[in-house]
C-alpha cells in the first residue's frame, strides 16, 4: 500500500517538473522558426477551406438601427500624430485628396467631396476586432470595386494596398506606418467600401477620418484607417516587412477571414 | 485406476490476472492526439482569451459594454490585485488570476504566464498556435467519429443498453463511484453506464460545441454560414459558449484522470498505450 503511494507521489512528483521543464523550452520552441513555418502551414489551410466554402460574393450579415453599438469601441490608432495630418484636421480635410495608382491604367485623386458624389453603399455590419471584441456600427462610402473599375487594372493586378496616415511604431524606414493589402476578391466584395461616415456622421479621428476601409468577413486589424493611397501591386512581398501589412509584419495572418 | 502420471499433469490453477485487449489501436492513438491538442489548444487559448479578457452575450461587445464575465486587475499604488468577476459576484485572484508574477514581478494579467502559450504575451502567436492545433484536433476527431461509425467502436463500445440506463443502474454506480468501489472482473471488460454516457456527451455534445462556437468567431464563417449565429446567438455568445465549454472538457479532465488515476492507473495507462487491459479473474479470486 505505502509503496504504490509513494510510487504514486514520485510519478506525480516528476510528471510535474517535466512539466515545468516543458515550459521554459515552450517560448524557444515558439520563437523557432521552422516550427513558426510549420504552424504557419495553417493559415493557408483556413484560407484555402474558407474560399473553398464561402463563395466570394457572399454578404456578411447586415444588422438593422436597432442593432448598433451604443458606443463603437475606437481601437489601435485613434489620434494621428504627424504633422501633415493635424494640419489636415485642422483645414477638415479641404485638401486632402485620395490618391489611385500603380497597376491602373488611369491613376487618379479624389477629393472627399468627389468622393461623396460618387454612388454609395450603407450597410450596418459587425466589426470583429482580432482582440475578441465586437462592435456594430453603421457604415457609408464608394464601393471600391467601382472606383477600381473607373480607373481601370492592368493585367496582372493582383492585390490592393493602402497606405495609412497613422504611424503605430515610431521607425525611421517607415516601417511602422500602418499599411494593409487585401486581393482583388475581397477588393471587388460588394460590402468592400471606402466609408466616410459611420452612424450617419462623418468618420471622426478616432475611427480612421477621413476615409477608413471596410472589408467585412475580415477581422478588424484588415479595416485600414486613415487610408491616403491606394496602389494595386501584383506583389506585397517588397513591401517593408514583406507580409502585406502592418500587424502581418508583426506576426499576424495575412488572410484575417478568422 | 490412477496413474502417477496423471497425478503429474493436473492442470495448473488458473492465473489471477487476465489480459484483454482493450482498445482499438485508431482509439489509442487519436487519444493521445487528442491529449496534445486540447492542452496545446487550452494554453494558447487562454493566450488568446487574455487579450481581451471579458466575456459578453449578443452580437456585440466591447471594453465599453456591460460584460458577465471578467478577469480584471485593480491597481493601487504600488498594489496590484487580481479580481474574477462573474454578474456581480466578485473574487479577489491576486497571484493566479488577474494578476500574478512574470519575471519576479507582480503584473497585471488575465491568465498567468506559466498556463499560456507564449508565455509572455503575443496575441498573433497564440492564435498561429491555436488554428494549427485545431485543425489537428478536428482531423484526428473526424478519423474517430468515421472509425466509430463505420468500425462499430459507437454501437459496440459506448452504445447505452436498456439495462444501463435504467435509473436503478445509474444511481447503483454514483453509489459505488461515489465510495471509489470500481467495476471488479468479467464487469470491468466493458465501459459501465456513467462512462458510456460521459463519452458519448464529451464526444457529441461538448466538442461539436467547442468547434461550432469557434467557427462562429470567424467573420469569414459567419458569412457562408449566417445560421451559426442564431444557433449560437451572435458572436460574442459563441465566445462566452467556447469559453464555457473549454472549462467543461477542463472538468471532465480533471475527473477523468482522477478516475483512471483511483482505478487502478498501471492498468488503465497500460491499456490505453499498448490495448492491453488486465482484469481479475473472478473463479480464482475469492
Amino acid at each position: 500500500m505505502s509503496s504504490i503511494f509513494t510510487r504514486r507521489r514520485f510519478l506525480i512528483g516528476s510528471a510535474a517538473s517535466l512539466g515545468a521543464v516543458g515550459l521554459t523550452g515552450c517560448d524557444d520552441i515558439s520563437q523557432n522558426q521552422h516550427v513558426q513555418k510549420v504552424l504557419a502551414l495553417a493559415e493557408r489551410l483556413t484560407m484555402g477551406t474558407q474560399r473553398l466554402i464561402v463563395s466570394p460574393q457572399t454578404l456578411a450579415r447586415e444588422y438593422t438601427d436597432a442593432d448598433i453599438s451604443p458606443n463603437f469601441h475606437p481601437n489601435g490608432s485613434i489620434q494621428p500624430t504627424s504633422a501633415e495630418y493635424v494640419r489636415m484636421v485642422e483645414t477638415q480635410f479641404a485638401d486632402w485628396r485620395l490618391k489611385i495608382d500603380g497597376m491602373v491604367n488611369r491613376p487618379m485623386e479624389f477629393s472627399l467631396a468627389d468622393l461623396k458624389k460618387l454612388p454609395s453603399r450603407t450597410q450596418i455590419t459587425r466589426h470583429d476586432c482580432v482582440e475578441g471584441w465586437s462592435a456594430i456600427g453603421k457604415w457609408q462610402g464608394v464601393p471600391l470595386g467601382l472606383i477600381l473599375q473607373t480607373a481601370g487594372l492592368k493585367p496582372g493586378a493582383r492585390y490592393a494596398v493602402f497606405y495609412c496616415a497613422d504611424e503605430l511604431e515610431q521607425t525611421l524606414d517607415g516601417s511602422g506606418r500602418y499599411y494593409e493589402s487585401i486581393d482583388l476578391i475581397d477588393a471587388f466584395h460588394p460590402q468592400t467600401i471606402l466609408a466616410y461616415s459611420l452612424n450617419g456622421k462623418d468618420l471622426e479621428v478616432e475611427h480612421g477620418a477621413p476615409l477608413r476601409l471596410r472589408v467585412e468577413r475580415h477581422l478588424g486589424y484588415k479595416h485600414a484607417k486613415y487610408v491616403m493611397r491606394i496602389e494595386i501591386r501584383d506583389r506585397f512581398d517588397d513591401l517593408w516587412g514583406g507580409n502585406g501589412g502592418f500587424w502581418e509584419d508583426r506576426g499576424y495572418e495575412w488572410y484575417a477571414g478568422i | 485406476m490412477t496413474s502417477i502420471e496423471q497425478i503429474g499433469t493436473a492442470p495448473p490453477p488458473p492465473p489471477a490476472k487476465i489480459f484483454i485487449r482493450r482498445h482499438s489501436a485508431l482509439t489509442r492513438i487519436t487519444h493521445w492526439i487528442n491529449v496534445l491538442c486540447l492542452t496545446l489548444l487550452l494554453m494558447s487559448g487562454m493566450q488568446i482569451f487574455n487579450a481581451d479578457p471579458q466575456l459578453h452575450w449578443g452580437n456585440y461587445g466591447a471594453v465599453e459594454d456591460p460584460s458577465w464575465f471578467e478577469i480584471a486587475s485593480n491597481q493601487d499604488g504600488d498594489n496590484t490585485t487580481g479580481i474574477v468577476r462573474i454578474g456581480r459576484l466578485s473574487i479577489t485572484t491576486t497571484g493566479i488570476l488577474g494578476a500574478s508574477t512574470a519575471d519576479g514581478e507582480m503584473m497585471p494579467r488575465a491568465f498567468p504566464a506559466w498556463a499560456t502559450i507564449p508565455s509572455y504575451q503575443d496575441l498573433a502567436a497564440g492564435r498561429r498556435w491555436h488554428f494549427f492545433f485545431a485543425w489537428l484536433f478536428v482531423i484526428n476527431g473526424l478519423v474517430y467519429v468515421a472509425y466509430g461509425l463505420i468500425g462499430g467502436h459507437f454501437r459496440r463500445d459506448l452504445a447505452p443498453t436498456a439495462q444501463d440506463i435504467a435509473p436503478r443502474n445509474i444511481w447503483h454506480e454514483i453509489k459505488d463511484h461515489a465510495r471509489l468501489r470500481f467495476p471488479q472482473g468479467e464487469k470491468a471488460r466493458r465501459y459501465n453506464a456513467l462512462q458510456k454516457l460521459t463519452y458519448l456527451i464529451v464526444i457529441f455534445i461538448l466538442l461539436p460545441l467547442m468547434i461550432g462556437s469557434g467557427l462562429t468567431m470567424s467573420p469569414a464563417i459567419d458569412a457562408g454560414y449566417p445560421f451559426l449565429l442564431d444557433i449560437f446567438g451572435g458572436r460574442q455568445t459563441a465566445r462566452s459558449i467556447h469559453f464555457i465549454t473549454a472549462w467543461s472538457l477542463v472538468a471532465f479532465v480533471v475527473v477523468h484522470i482522477a478516475m483512471v488515476i483511483l482505478s487502478g492507473l498501471w492498468n488503465n495507462i497500460r491499456s490505453m498505450v499498448t490495448g492491453r487491459y488486465a482484469i481479475i479473474n473472478e473463479e480464482t479470486d475469492r
